[in-house]
């Protein structure tokens, strides 16, 4: 089977399960609807989702789960570190771009790096050089500037998990 | 206080926290001194603040058609507002928008003149 | 100068949240949160008026758009009609394509490359 048909497929199940959730009218014409709504969303839609050839595998979908845990616990610690920045009276800050090494190549797993930086502490991607696989971060309280301590600091704590969920 | 089931006063601590974290990251929005230091404290405050407000409805009212759009509408937040921090942080640094006096370092910008 | 104006916006901070929980007690506990809300808001206002540079304004009115996705889910429990989460998510997605169109334009590129 070719990627994109496999792709489609996955989408129409997934638009379907989702109007199910959203709705919860369990009825022969809602579902009707919903079946035509999955179709139109599929043809049109439906070749983004998967576009690689590699197999599912289950210690894929256990990496997903190690690193929806992980992004929650930074999540949470940035958090709490805004805060005490924020109530502090004198503004504790130390602000500069850094560069930061990536191994990822492919665009998914470059993207869900620079969301994971963006949202955990300290720390906001401004610029991706696809070419040299450079990410520049802003970091508002700046402990080094040589580029492989940041690279270790910052790109360490997702980098390895995106590799094995998306490469 | 009218009388609650459990599941809806633990989705209102939820709310709670994430109405706390929302006012947090305000706070920082308006006291920090320049748009990249801004944009860090209210993105990710915020979105956490709102994310966390939306869980707690989902927790608050369960599975039902209300908690699941909660969820959708939590995900969302948590895909799309980093984009758009990152998308006005290099449209302000493109800009020529300075930094703060207290910035340590800049390396994007050394970059950008090595190119030229 | 810097503590001192610190201290001023502890009070006032401290002030809204006595009046708001503590003085009325007859508001249900939904409006109040959504009382904070929409004192949130009055400070992104403050920066959408002050703000220095246009980057300002618009990640002053990005935030706004996200802080608008919580209080439409808190009168969504409050009223109890779910329909309120719909207007949330068409709000979010509105919000995003705005901000990132004001970044577009604010890099000096035109809107259709």
């Amino acid at each position: 089977m070719k990627t994109e048909t496999k792709s489609r497929i996955v989408v129409f199940f997934l638009s379907l399960l989702v109007w199910i959730l959203i709705t919860m009218v369990f009825s022969i014409p809602s579902l009707i609807a919903g079946v035509i709504m999955a179709l139109i969303t599929a043809i049109f839609a439906g070749e983004m989702l998967i576009i690689t050839e590699r197999k599912f595998h289950l210690k894929r979908v256990w990496y997903t789960i190690e690193y929806l845990v992980k992004f929650i616990w930074e999540l949470f610690k940035a958090n709490f570190n805004v805060a005490y920045i924020v109530i502090h009276p004198l503004l504790p800050i130390k602000p500069g771009i850094v560069k930061v090494k990536t191994k990822l190549k492919r665009d998914s797993a470059l993207t869900m790096l620079a969301n994971s930086i963006t949202l955990t502490p300290g720390t906001l991607t401004v610029d991706i050089d696809v070419d040299n696989q450079i990410l520049y971060v802003h970091w508002i309280d700046v402990k080094f500037t040589d580029i492989e301590q940041t690279t270790e600091f910052i790109g360490g704590r997702f980098e390895k998990l995106l590799e094995e969920i998306f490469e | 206080m009218p009388d609650l089931a459990i599941n809806q006063i633990i989705g209102y601590v939820i709310i709670c926290i994430g109405v706390i974290f929302d006012l947090f990251g305000v706070l920082g929005l308006v006291r920090l001194p320049d748009v990249y230091n801004r944009l860090q404290a209210a993105t990710k405050s915020v979105t956490f603040g709102s994310a966390g407000i939306l869980f707690g409805v989902f927790v608050y009212s369960g599975f039902t058609s209300m908690g699941f759009k909660a969820i959708l509408c939590a995900i969302f937040i948590l895909l799309t507002s980093p984009v758009s921090a990152h998308a006005i942080a290099k449209a302000a640094h493109s800009a020529g928008i300075k930094l703060t006096d207290k910035t340590v370092i800049d390396l994007y910008q050394e970059d950008k003149e090595l190119q030229k | 100068m810097r503590v001192f104006r610190w201290f001023i916006g502890l009070i006032i901070i401290a002030a809204f949240l006595v009046i708001n929980f503590v003085v009325f007690t007859n508001i249900p506990f939904n409006y109040k949160l959504i009382n904070v809300l929409l004192f949130c808001s009055l400070f992104i206002l403050i920066r959408v008026v002050k703000g220095p540079s246009v980057a300002d304004r618009i990640v002053a009115i990005d935030i706004l758009g996200i802080l608008i996705i919580g209080i439409c889910a808190i009168l969504a429990i409050a009223l109890d009609r779910s329909y309120f989460i719909d207007i949330g998510i068409a709000w979010g997605l509105q919000s995003f394509i705005g901000a990132l169109a004001l970044a577009k334009f604010l890099e000096g590129r035109s809107l259709d490359a």
